[in-house]
């Protein structure tokens, strides 16, 4: 091989990383930048008051303390109502339900329905929640509204995790005259749930940060308290992010990137949360 | 049908018990044919390998015992086959129940990602006995005739995914024991280890057909030879459905073979 193409290839292979680090950089520094951002401009608003007390003067002073809150309390409520529905649907799916046109409709509208724009589920839940079933402008209403966005994520990921499950694994439970549910109960079920705890915890952050569906269907700008049954109207902090920055006129900047800090802590401190449940399950599975 | 064994000779040693019976089985998986009009029959107490070149079927053969191919869609059975002289194809069979008479050890080891003594325990609790007492009788006891307790008795509550290879067929053998099976279903148990933890699986299996029939598939035709008391030999048809060319006692199959095709493939001309 001549000194040239040595050169050449060097060249070529110089070129190439430069590329790839270019790439990453494109997409990890703008992210870098918001949150820095975001943290520079918000950390002054940030007060023990602004955490612990409710709003005042439309938002321009007091606290967020309600919308944090409801903000959680939604989390929470979506959960409850997607999980167990999204799991029992995903073993269903994929153990039990026979591989007909059927079958692969349903799973074909379940991949779907993660592509629906979010708003479609707020005009969703205002028509069914909120007015059919009378459950008013509610947390619950919102609640099962984002439950209904959050399901095609939660189905599709238990899906694909149980399916993850070797075979290996339910041939010798069933091998030494397990039943079928011990099998999936004691086998598949623990193996897939790293897999179902990540694509729920993601679910529920992504729940966390939506505005559009829950603007229709109970979330209040300033409220005075903290909603005391699942019926009552809530603050949530995108919503109130939003008509901050939006629809209040002479609205303290600061307060503005201080709620968007706040939320970003929210819905980061989900995603750490979900790691380590992760990593606290494997490292009970295989047993140290 | 072009075996053309005798049938006389076919019927296992004399003085035993005959624990599992086919009879003209034929298996399909959709339209394919997989096995054709297969009887033998395997007495009890002993071990019996299946040999023959790929894809003949030796593996669909072994689990018309415990129904495992009852899992593939599209897979269909007829003839009988019989445990005790009782086809577990009947009407009124619990496939949950002849699984726990029927024990399978799979290819590859596929110890549960749990700990020692929770995979040999998977099964009894899976049956109902939840005692803690009762439970660590069973797994030492399992793990004794699995020839493992000594290499693990201090470390019960590690993870399985951490012994060797061999370490964990016998662990697969333990977990199986400890549901008390009467009959145990090898896959080619040693196709993934070495040849010192082959030699350990097969000294097990030695001491085990004591007490329990054991069928083993192999593709090892030295394995099948040391370890096994009867030998069949299965081969393809034209159309790729799997027929019982030859069996008998191991040790006439391999010095003497009836069939001019299991000497060829003894002999290493195919296969």
């Amino acid at each position: 091989m001549s000194v040239q193409t040595i050169a050449r290839r060097e060249l070529t292979q110089r070129t190439a990383f430069g590329l790839l680090v270019l790439a990453t950089a494109i997409v990890a520094i703008p992210v870098l930048f918001l949150i820095i951002y975001i943290v520079v401009n918000g950390a002054g608003a940030i007060s023990w008051e602004f955490l612990t007390q409710p709003p005042s003067q439309a938002g321009k002073a007091g606290g967020i303390f309600p919308a944090i809150v409801g903000t959680f309390y939604l989390m929470l409520g979506t959960l409850i109502l997607s999980l167990p529905v999204g799991v029992l649907a995903g073993i269903y799916l994929t153990e039990y339900a026979r591989d007909n046109w059927l079958t692969r409709l349903i799973n074909m509208a379940i991949l779907n329905l993660a592509g629906v724009p979010s708003i479609v589920y707020g005009l969703f839940g205002l028509g069914l929640f909120v007015m059919a079933m009378h459950f008013g402008m509610s947390l619950l209403s919102a609640s099962l509204t984002l439950a209904c966005q959050a399901l095609a994520m939660t189905i599709t990921t238990s899906r694909e995790a149980i399916i993850a499950v070797p075979r290996e694994y339910r041939e010798g439970s069933l091998a030494i005259g397990a039943t079928k549910w011990q099998t999936i109960r004691h086998v598949v079920l623990p193996q897939a749930l790293p897999g179902i705890i990540t694509g729920t915890v993601l679910a529920m952050s992504r729940a966390a940060g939506e505005t559009a569906p829950i603007l229709v269907v109970g979330a209040a700008f300033i409220l005075p308290g903290l909603p005391s049954s699942p019926f009552d109207q809530f603050m949530a902090l995108p919503y109130h992010l939003y008509t901050a920055a939006a629809h209040v006129p002479g609205m303290p900047k600061a307060n503005i990137w201080g709620i968007a800090l706040v939320l970003l802590v929210v819905v980061l401190s989900f995603n750490s949360l979900a790691v380590f449940i992760r990593v606290r399950v494997r490292r009970r599975r295989f047993g140290s | 049908m072009s075996a053309n064994y005798a049938p006389l000779d076919n019927r296992a040693v004399h003085s035993q018990v005959i624990k599992l019976k086919t009879e003209k089985v034929n298996l399909y998986y959709g339209n394919f044919q997989a096995l054709r009009n297969i009887s033998l029959d395997i007495s009890k107490q002993s071990i019996t390998a299946i040999i023959g070149p790929s894809g003949c079927g030796k593996s669909s053969f072994l689990r018309l015992f415990n129904r495992m191919n009852d899992l593939i869609v599209g897979a269909r059975v007829n003839g009988a086959v019989a445990i005790d002289d009782i086809n577990i194809y009947g009407q009124d069979i619990d496939v949950v129940e002849l699984r726990k008479r029927v024990g399978m050890v799979f290819q590859k080891p596929n110890p549960f990602p749990m700990s020692i003594f929770d995979n040999v325990a998977f099964g009894p609790r899976r049956h109902g006995r939840t005692k803690r007492g009762e439970l660590e009788g069973i797994v030492e006891r399992s793990l004794h005739q699995a020839a493992l307790w000594d290499e693990v008795k201090d470390k019960l509550g590690e993870s399985a995914l951490a012994l060797s290879g061999g370490q964990q067929q016998r662990l697969c053998i333990a977990r199986v024991l400890a549901v008390e099976p009467e009959v145990i279903l090898m896959d080619e148990p040693c196709s993934a280890l070495d040849p010192i933890a082959t030699l350990k699986i097969e000294d097990l299996m030695r001491s085990l057909s004591d007490d329990y029939t054991i069928v083993i598939v192999t593709h090892n035709m030295q394995q099948a030879a040391r370890v096994s008391d009867m030998a069949a030999f299965l081969m393809m048809e034209r159309d790729r459905a799997g027929i019982l060319v030859e069996y008998g006692p191991t040790s006439q199959l391999f010095t003497n073979p009836k069939d001019k095709r299991t000497e060829d493939y003894i002999t290493g001309r195919f296969g």
